[in-house]
């Protein structure tokens, strides 16, 4: 077991150190230049003197393998640099966009969870039998809208139709209804496919057969026997998704004029901001990476095979 | 559900039935169209009797048993019919009512003990269960009283049993905590659907002997659904014959084990390796003791480590494991689950390399085989598996399966593997109309002729048969032996038969050696090591071959109907 825990940790620190490496050298290999972009506006007045002065505080101009240890060191002592766009450490750009962005991620991922487990309850009540192929075929259409455009229908139809979610200056709270919702849709979809299809295979596994034998409900069946065999593949998939929920929050935080790191990642890019650019990498691969470890050591927690397996004997 | 009740007579005088099933007709809807599995038959199970429903494959033998209990896959239907449980029509019950009474009144034996309990779940709280859904007890006391099931039914340390997991427990130990759950409220009638199928033939022994045991002890009747008439023989009141949905024939067991009235009990009966003390086999090659030894395999002092990686200690799997197959003669391997019989013919197939001893088939050393050596030796020996269904590629025609291992070797003209091809699947008796068809269009004994024909077409000497008759229906199985039989004198093959059935063993090899736990306890001629075995073990596994309560002393020649399936 304690094998196991290693390897998967030693795994997940080569998946950051690797998302670190390739995005900062694909940053340096990027054409164009930071410094330039903002100091040679004509409205600073600078001259050719004073740039390279700039140039050579901020060390545009050194060898590129120095500023990589540098930077890796400073990484890893939790300094990210400064933002040349905005002229203030990174980390406090952080400090002030990463909460709101786990808010809404952190939200939408028990949206679409729940969004996930009420279809696939619905679909497999009796009460629902001639939904149910409607329902079955809900994941299939979520999964095929486009972001962008789901959040602008979202504002559309319950902004300014129905008037139900005020999209200027809303509340706190009701202003993440629709952004929860643009990006929970399309996330719940690969989740509610994936437990739908556990819980039709599950159903026909001769354990089901026994409990109904001893006098179980369709129901309780449901609920102590399917459940958690069913629940178990859809865990691995949602360590994939988050992926995905990153990147839904870049888009839907621009579409909804939101702070937080999808709207940072979108300015930086704008002005070559590099050193918000890394780090922005850097979070997101961590918070990829954790997750994924997360699942992995709730894994042989959740299901004893694995446990057995990984020679963690009761 | 819809049924329409059939009427019926009523004021017997003996007592009433546990279970009288009339007019039952069962179907199933696929898409092509409803097709009729069972066809109004009818029968009964007096209190504490053991009745057997014995068929083959397709006989409607587990439709019958699902539909008793309310449990017919989604697609199947209860047609019409009237079942009576206690004099109750449970007939078109709904599955609410049904609720009530399975498991307290009418209980299920599964067939496949390793997929038949939950896997997340521990054994106690899975035996528990019943208890809470019947409120006969909660919490700590419905605990407590599975440990007590548990030990009854002769589990060693119940209290940790019950906390441990499915996976932690062996198959004879899952089926004895399945067969708790089954008396766990003493019904009066218990379905073993195949109870021991799955499992290894002294496991199988003590199951049957527990279900018995049990049945006296509460007074539960049992239907027993089996495919094997030795099971069937030795431990049942009455007999039923199914075939494709229709009864046989019925009776008193000893009654139809005697004198068997319709032609098709009759052939199952003749063709039932268990029920059978075969005529002595006329050895394969005549000469068999005569002469020079020409031995084809030669494996000495084999050992195979299995590491289980890191610093755990290895696996030995196989232990100074030694035997010899002459030239042209069946030798078997036997031994249960965990035995090595699969470690050596991977061995001996040069799958894998041997931790130590020498392996030498037909001259070629595989201690240390260059590449050369392993490419001749798969022309040489090739092997045929247990599942005809899972061995061949769904997508592939019958022609193609079989041309494949023919286009691994030199080439050869289209021309040429066409005739092949043809050639090999005449051999095993196929007609030349399959080849353009696909597995599913073909029958499981279809199947493992075509299985067969794809060993054969390179024309190897060596036949590996890994349990190749033991997913096959007994008449279809009496096919393939006889088949196999008839390639072996005509092609002059050897054949190394993999088994755990000593019954099909005896009536297929010349010469047998006996595995367990990785070592050879005994090795020597069929019918020494059968009329005199030597060692405890062989002792133990000759006495749970079932079929002895009623032997039938080869008064029937073992079928000889190779035909087409």
């Amino acid at each position: 077991m304690a094998r196991y825990i290693f390897s998967r940790v030693g795994q997940a620190l080569l998946v950051l150190w690797a998302a670190f490496t390739i995005s900062f050298v694909l940053l340096q290999a990027m054409p164009g230049d930071a410094v330039l972009i903002k100091f040679q506006n004509p409205e600073y007045g600078l001259s050719a003197e004073q740039i390279a002065d700039i140039r050579a505080a901020y060390d545009a101009d050194g060898s590129v393998v120095l500023q990589y240890v540098h930077t890796i060191g400073n990484f890893l002592t939790g300094d990210f640099g400064y933002s040349l766009q905005a002229g203030v450490a990174v980390s406090a750009q952080l400090a002030a966009n990463l909460p709101s962005t786990i808010r809404l991620a952190g939200l939408a991922f028990a949206a679409a969870a729940l969004l996930a487990v009420i279809i696939a309850v619905l679909s497999n009540i009796s009460g629902f039998g001639r939904l149910r192929s409607f329902i079955q075929s809900l994941p299939s259409l979520f999964v095929s809208i486009p972001t962008f455009w789901l959040g602008i229908m979202l504002i559309q139809i319950f902004s300014f139709r129905l008037r139900l979610v005020p999209v200027i200056n809303p509340g706190e709270w009701e202003g993440l209804i629709l952004p929860v919702l643009t990006i929970a849709l399309p996330i719940s979809a690969p989740m509610a496919q994936i437990l739908l299809r556990n819980i039709d295979e599950v159903l026909t596994r001769p354990f089901v057969s026994v409990a109904r034998a001893k006098g179980a409900s369709h129901t309780f069946v449901l609920w102590r026997h399917v459940a958690k065999n069913a629940f178990l593949p859809v865990l691995t998939v949602a360590g994939v998704l988050f992926g995905e929920l990153l990147a839904g929050a870049v888009i839907t935080e621009t579409v909804f004029g939101l702070n937080g790191i999808g709207s940072l990642a979108e300015q930086a890019v704008n002005f070559q901001d590099v050193a918000v650019l890394q780090a922005i990498v850097v979070i997101s691969a961590a918070a990829f990476v954790t997750i994924n470890l997360a699942v992995d050591l709730l894994y042989p927690v959740l299901d004893p095979r694995l446990k057995a397996k990984l020679g963690g004997v009761a | 559900m819809t049924i329409s009740p059939v009427g019926r007579l009523e004021g017997t005088v003996l007592p009433s039935p546990v279970l009288d099933v009339s007019g039952l007709t069962i179907s199933y809807r696929d898409q092509s169209g409803t097709r009729t599995a069972v066809h109004g038959i009818d029968f009964s199970v007096a209190p504490g009797e053991v009745v057997a429903l014995v068929g083959e494959s397709g006989s409607g033998k587990s439709s019958t048993a699902q539909a008793i209990i309310g449990l017919l896959p989604e697609n199947g239907r209860l047609e019409s019919g009237s079942i009576r449980l206690n004099r109750q029509e449970i007939a078109g019950w709904p599955q609410k009512r049904l609720d009530g009474i399975r498991g307290s009144v009418i209980s299920l034996v599964p067939q496949d003990p390793g997929n038949s309990l939950n896997p997340v779940k521990t054994i106690g709280k899975q035996v528990a269960e019943i208890l809470i859904i019947h409120g006969k007890a909660t919490g700590a006391l419905a605990d407590a009283r599975a440990i007590e099931l548990l030990e009854r039914v002769g589990l060693n340390q119940p209290a940790l049993r019950a906390k441990q997991y499915p996976h932690e427990l062996s198959g004879g130990m899952k089926q004895r905590v399945l067969i708790a759950i089954a008396i766990a409220l003493k019904p009066s009638l218990i379905i073993a659907d195949e109870p021991t199928s799955a499992l290894d033939v002294t496991v199988q022994k003590h199951i049957l002997d527990l279900i018995d045991e049990l049945r006296r002890e509460y007074g539960t009747a049992v239907l027993l659904v089996t495919h094997d008439l030795g099971v069937a023989a030795d431990r049942s009141d009455r007999l039923i014959v199914l075939r494709q949905g229709r009864i046989q024939e019925q009776g008193p067991t000893a009654d139809i084990l005697a004198n068997p009235q319709s032609a098709y009990t009759q052939r199952l009966l003749a063709d039932a390796p268990s029920l059978n003390i075969r005529q002595r086999r006329v050895a394969a090659v005549a000469k068999l003791t005569q002469g020079e030894a020409d031995d084809i395999i030669i494996v000495e002092g084999l050992v195979q480590d299995f590491g289980l990686g890191g610093k755990d200690k290895g696996l030995r799997a196989l232990d100074n494991v030694s035997f010899r197959v002459r030239r042209g003669t069946t030798h078997a391997l036997v031994g249960e689950s965990g035995s090595g019989k699969t470690t050596t013919i991977r061995t001996v197939a040069a799958f894998q390399k041997p931790t130590a001893g020498k392996v030498i088939v037909d001259g070629l050393d595989l201690s240390a085989p260059p590449r050369e050596t392993l490419r001749l030796l798969r022309k040489k020996i090739q092997l045929v598996y247990q599942n005809p269904f899972g061995s061949l590629d769904p997508r592939q025609t019958i022609a193609g399966i079989v041309e494949e291992p023919l286009l691994n070797f030199e080439p050869m003209a289209r021309a040429k593997r066409t005739e092949i091809v043809a050639s090999t699947i005449e051999k095993v008796g196929l007609p030349l109309d399959v080849l353009q068809r696909r597995p599913h269009a073909l029958s499981g004994g279809q199947r493992q002729r075509v299985a067969i024909a794809r060993a054969l077409v390179l024309d190897p000497q060596i036949l590996i048969l890994d349990e190749a008759v033991s997913a096959l229906d007994v008449t279809v199985q009496a096919q393939i032996l006889s088949l196999l039989d008839t390639l072996q004198r005509d092609l002059g093959l050897t054949y190394l038969f993999v088994s755990h059935d000593l019954a099909v063993v005896r009536q297929i090899s010349d010469t047998v050696s006996v595995l367990n736990g990785g070592k050879i306890v005994e090795s020597g001629a069929v019918e020494e090591v059968f009329e005199h075995p030597q060692s405890a073990y062989t002792r133990e596994l000759i006495d749970a071959i079932p079929g002895k309560k009623y032997p039938l002393h080869a008064s029937r020649p073992i079928s000889t109907n190779s035909g087409n399936i």
